[in-house]
């Protein structure tokens, strides 16, 4: 059983593209080896800067060889018939046998395919994967035609067992496969010679070369931290840059430098994007939360322990920190002034070609936010100013330069300008959640603003008939309308979607619509805040105006409650996506979307979570199919009679125990539920309906409904009715499935 | 070739450079005689990157960037600076370690500096051309972009050429140790007339920089930008065969100067603040236009390695 061992030795491959293709180089490898007939113990990849390589173990030594027997021609058939399928089998005449079936004489041929030896099979996988690896992005050089990430120098491949290891023939564009290779580009140059990869390893380690990316990444954490320590500082986490940088050495040397004081005054935020971003350092902040360090990650040691490297970062960072530090002085003058040269500016920027430009659109988020203001308890007159606000520094000099600092910035210049915490902190809080692990904002101005925001960029995009499709979602809107749902539900608040969604619609369409006055759309505005829904509004306006009413009026009376149903729908889908993850089945949700007022999503997630706890009781179990049974029963007797039982029963005419005991059991549970239900205790509902299984299940055993007295009959059916009338009061029950 | 003595001035560093690039077989030139934006315009580099006729050559060019002037005032940045360009066609494959010995012929001792090379993509989208390559760091600072060229004026590069481009004066402020871009020693420090960045360019800066914010006349750089244009247009729709000597001329560099000269009206109009956002593009696209129509031409040539 050899053990293979690849390198593919380039110049310096992209970081980021790293961990990917140490991922395709295995899997193209093993594939390939596989499909070829050998199998293997264990397969394992690794890149650097400037190599790719592989181990696999334990690989067979060869593939098994075959036999196939492959049926010919009648021995009648034509001399070409015959030709043929000597010439698609290989074989002559002679070796062919010739065999009598129910058809008469046939040819017969046995085709041998003798097993391959490892080596062929290695040289012809590394061929193919060579040629073939999907880089993200992919170059020739030289006079070459051979495309790899950047020029490919080297290629090392040798067959180990035992003692022995043999070099695999292979080349790929003029490359030879050797067992050589070459250590740290400047500490250690020299080629060597590899045995295994054991040995590989080692000499490479010996070499000033750490093979597997995670030792690397480890290793830097683990000095980086220990060097901050010992100066009383702590390095900030930063995952995704440790990756990056275990990617840009194959010998981490750790050096950490102080901040020059002249820029200790930068808000932390800058500092530390400014060293990540352009410098790829660490921040390390002090005992009270301030960046006053950094590290960065040399690629080798030097007879100076880095000093000479230290002073030239610190200086190229001096140089970058004193352009941050320039941007930030000028736009605080801007901040001081109120801000005014950003949001002139801003009108003169375009959000989306038919959505018009950011200062319009501040403008709608504004008006919309004050609405919801209310909901939310927060003011309305400060929720505007916050709004119109909170993308202020959209065109300030950090953010041009980082653009990921959008609204943390605006916190900062906000404050300069002179507004309160709050109103400032709406700038930073109005954009998030940003993903999974993001809190939503809680305090109030910030909710209605990232509310209005989020529902702005979905009406808008409604509006215009961008929606996302498939995995196409450009402009981030499901992560819109997650926002939306997780502040409605991470804060318990109560509003009702619709309303606000038809709202941003209308004036949405009133810009893209034409013609249509503004008095129109303020009025089918402040109608739809009165009405709560579109239609009724609209029909209001319609009325009052009469003949007046504009075409473009009318045209938005058409077109705004079919884009308002579907984006309602694509909140429900999304809400079923969310509460999945939290064990609420989309069956118990579309239960509960039959219910009115499904465009309270924290009403409706109430009612999901309270019907999905009974469910999964007993008493909720049974229940239900006892509602199963009811509902059937009656149904079939409904089609069958061509009548509807929904006269409701009379206790006078209950012949048992059982009966009587159910009358009184569903009285009792409707002098609950009603009123339960009316101050939105669901708790007490499901409660209420536990009460029912016992002597519903009790009256299906003992009552036979199907009885030959017509009245009995009738009577029993009306009451199945208003089993199955009270338990759909509660929720869509129907909708449940098994 | 390392010269184990440190440079003093700002020509020493680019004469050593010449002298480097020189004894490894490239051919010296001078600057072109035109006002471009980047070493990259050269005919020597934007031309011959194109078909198949090999080529080695390393120059310094002078190049323009208005809408980086800063009145001489800002420690590294200008209007007018000076690039070291290398181009080699088919790129060796030892160009890493050729320009690594560049770095220790202008005094940097990779003994106790950290070179790293760090991706960095290079795209011109007035040129048409791209390539794939690093951003070259010494000790954190960004001293030399390396690239090979995939494509030019649209056409694929074959063979494809290696290109090195040095930005002189922060390459020479770090190994020179300065830290404002005036006070650099342009020739010996220790000659009988001592001179600094900031004596021959402080001037400079300031003039170009009122120029080209304020008082460039826009109307007049719309129109020689429209002229340039049309003369590119006009150049390369003449006859191949010219009828005076019989000969077959392709006007192809005189084409590509009509080219460059458009290009820098723009950067020119670009920093007077002309330009919005969405006439940026259709600019830069006429500007690639013209690009692709100079390389279309100059690969019928016989300089691109043409049979013709």
């Amino acid at each position: 059983m050899p053990d293979l061992l690849i390198e593919l030795l380039s110049e310096e491959i992209p970081a980021r593209m790293q961990a990917r293709a140490t991922a395709d180089l295995k899997r193209l490898v093993t594939d390939g080896l596989v499909e070829a007939g050998l199998t293997y113990a264990h397969a394992e990849a690794f890149a650097t800067p400037r190599r790719l390589a592989m181990a696999v173990e334990g690989l067979s030594a060869e593939s098994p060889s075959k036999r196939e027997e492959r049926k010919g021609p009648r021995v009648d058939a034509p001399e070409k018939a015959l030709e043929g399928f000597l010439r698609s089998t290989g074989l002559t005449r002679e070796q062919l046998e010739e065999r009598e079936t129910p058809k008469g004489a046939v040819w017969f041929a046995m085709i041998e395919t003798p097993g391959r030896s490892a080596d062929e099979i290695v040289a012809e996988v590394l061929v193919k994967t060579v040629r073939n690896f999907p880089w993200p992005k992919s170059m020739r050089w030289g006079a070459g035609g051979l495309r790899w990430v950047r020029p490919l120098h080297s290629i090392l491949c040798v067959l180990t067992e035992g003692e022995e290891t043999r070099i695999v023939d292979v080349e790929v564009d003029g490359l030879r496969a050797s067992d050589t290779t070459y250590g740290h580009r400047f500490m250690a140059p020299e080629p060597f010679r590899v045995a295994g990869f054991d040995d590989y390893q080692a000499k490479l380690k010996a070499s000033k070369v750490i093979l597997p990316t995670e030792e690397r990444a480890e290793a830097i954490w683990h000095d980086a931290t220990q060097a901050a320590f010992a100066r009383g500082l702590e390095v900030i986490e930063d995952k995704g840059l440790l990756a990056e940088v275990a990617g840009l050495v194959e010998w981490p040397v750790v050096l950490m430098g102080e901040i020059d004081t002249a820029y200790l005054d930068l808000p932390a935020e800058v500092l530390q994007t400014s060293m990540r971003e352009h410098q790829k350092f660490f921040s390390a902040k002090d005992t009270s939360g301030r960046i006053t360090g950094f590290v960065t990650v040399a690629n080798r040691e030097t007879a100076d322990h880095g000093a000479t490297i230290l002073a030239g970062n610190r200086k190229v960072l001096a140089a970058r920190l004193a352009d941050a530090k320039f941007f930030w002085e000028n736009d605080l003058r801007v901040a001081k002034e109120g801000m005014g040269l950003w949001q002139d500016a801003l009108e003169a920027v375009t959000f989306h070609g038919r959505l018009g430009t950011q200062a319009e659109r501040i403008r709608r988020i504004a008006a919309l936010a004050s609405e919801v203001a209310t909901k939310v308890d927060a003011s309305g007159e400060e929720t505007e100013i916050a709004a119109l606000i909170a993308k202020a520094d959209l065109p300030s000099e950090m953010v041009y330069e980082f653009p990921e600092l959008q609204g943390i910035m605006g916190e900062y210049y906000a404050k300069a300008a002179g507004h309160s915490d709050s109103v400032a902190a709406v700038a930073r809080e109005h954009y998030h959640p940003l993903g999974p692990s993001d809190e939503a904002p809680s305090a109030p101005l910030s909710v209605a603003v990232a509310l209005a925001d989020k529902i702005d960029t979905l009406t808008g995009f409604w509006a215009v008939d961008e929606k996302p499709t498939g995995s196409k979602d450009p402009f981030a809107l499901r992560r819109a309308a997650l926002g939306v749902i997780r502040i409605l539900l991470e804060n318990g608040i109560r509003l009702r979607l619709d309303r606000f969604i038809d709202a941003q619609l209308v004036r949405h369409k009133a810009t893209l619509i034409d013609p249509i006055s503004e008095e129109e759309v303020e009025e089918l505005i402040g109608e739809i805040a009165e009405h709560g829904v579109f239609g009724a509004a609209f029909r209001t306006v319609k009325e009052r105006l009469g003949d007046i009413i504009s075409e473009g009026l009318l045209e938005m009376g058409e077109r705004v409650p079919d884009a308002s149903d579907h984006l309602l729908t694509f909140f429900h889908e999304r809400l079923k996506v969310y509460l999945r993850d939290r064990d609420v089945r989309h069956d118990v949700i579309d239960a509960c979307l039959a219910m009115p007022n499904a465009d309270d999503l924290t009403l409706l997630v109430a009612r999901a979570e309270a019907l999905s706890a009974f469910l999964g009781t007993e008493d909720g179990e049974n229940l239900h199919l006892g509602f199963k049974r009811a509902h059937n029963l009656l149904r079939q007797a409904e089609e069958k009679d061509g009548v509807e039982y929904s006269f409701g029963p009379e206790a006078k005419l209950a012949e048992t125990d059982e009966e009587r005991a159910l009358f009184a059991a569903l009285d009792a549970a409707e002098t609950r539920i009603a009123p339960a239900m009316a101050e939105e205790d669901f708790d007490a509902t499901m409660a209420a309906m536990a009460g029912l299984r016992q002597p519903i299940d009790i009256f299906f055993d003992a009552v036979q409904i199907n009885t030959e007295n017509a009245i009995l009959r009738r009577n029993r059916l009306n009451l199945l009715h208003r089993i199955s009338e009270i338990c759909l009061s509660v929720a869509d029950l129907t909708r449940i499935e098994g | 070739m390392a010269n184990s003595e440190k440079p003093k001035s700002f020509q020493e560093i680019i004469l050593r450079l010449q002298s480097y690039w020189g004894a490894q077989g490239c051919a010296i030139l001078q600057p072109y005689d035109m006002e471009v934006g980047a070493g990259t315009f050269h005919p020597a580099t934007t031309l011959r990157a194109l078909g198949s006729k090999p080529w080695a050559a390393a120059y310094v060019q002078p190049s323009r960037r208005p809408t980086d002037g800063r009145y001489g005032e800002n420690p590294n940045r200008l209007q007018h600076y000076y690039q070291y360009q290398v181009l080699i066609k088919p790129s060796p494959p030892d160009l890493q370690e050729l320009y690594l010995g560049s770095l220790a012929a202008i005094g940097i001792d990779m003994e106790i500096h950290d070179i790293r090379f760090v991706e960095d993509d290079w795209e011109s989208p007035t040129l048409g051309a791209w390539g794939l390559g690093w951003e070259v760091w010494c000790d954190g600072m960004e001293v030399s972009q390396f690239t090979y060229f995939q494509q030019v004026g649209g056409h694929d590069c074959r063979p494809v050429s290696g290109e090195l481009t040095y930005g002189l004066e922060r390459l020479a402020m770090y190994v020179l140790g300065i830290d404002h871009v005036m006070d650099m020693p342009f020739n010996a420090p220790d000659a009988p007339i001592a001179l600094t960045y900031g004596d021959v360019f402080r001037q400079t800066e300031e003039e170009y920089s009122r120029w080209n914010f304020d008082v460039a006349d826009t109307e007049v750089l719309f129109r020689h930008f429209e002229d340039a244009e049309a003369e590119c247009r006009r150049i390369l729709a003449e006859a191949e065969v010219d009828p005076k000597t019989g000969k077959l001329i392709v006007m192809a560099h005189p084409a590509y100067d009509q080219c460059i000269k458009a290009s820098h009206l723009f950067n020119l109009l670009d920093a007077r603040g002309v330009i919005s956002v969405t006439e940026r593009q259709a600019y830069i696209g006429r500007v690639r236009a013209l690009a692709k129509a100079c390389a279309d031409a100059f690969v019928t040539t016989e300089a691109a390695g043409s049979a013709a």
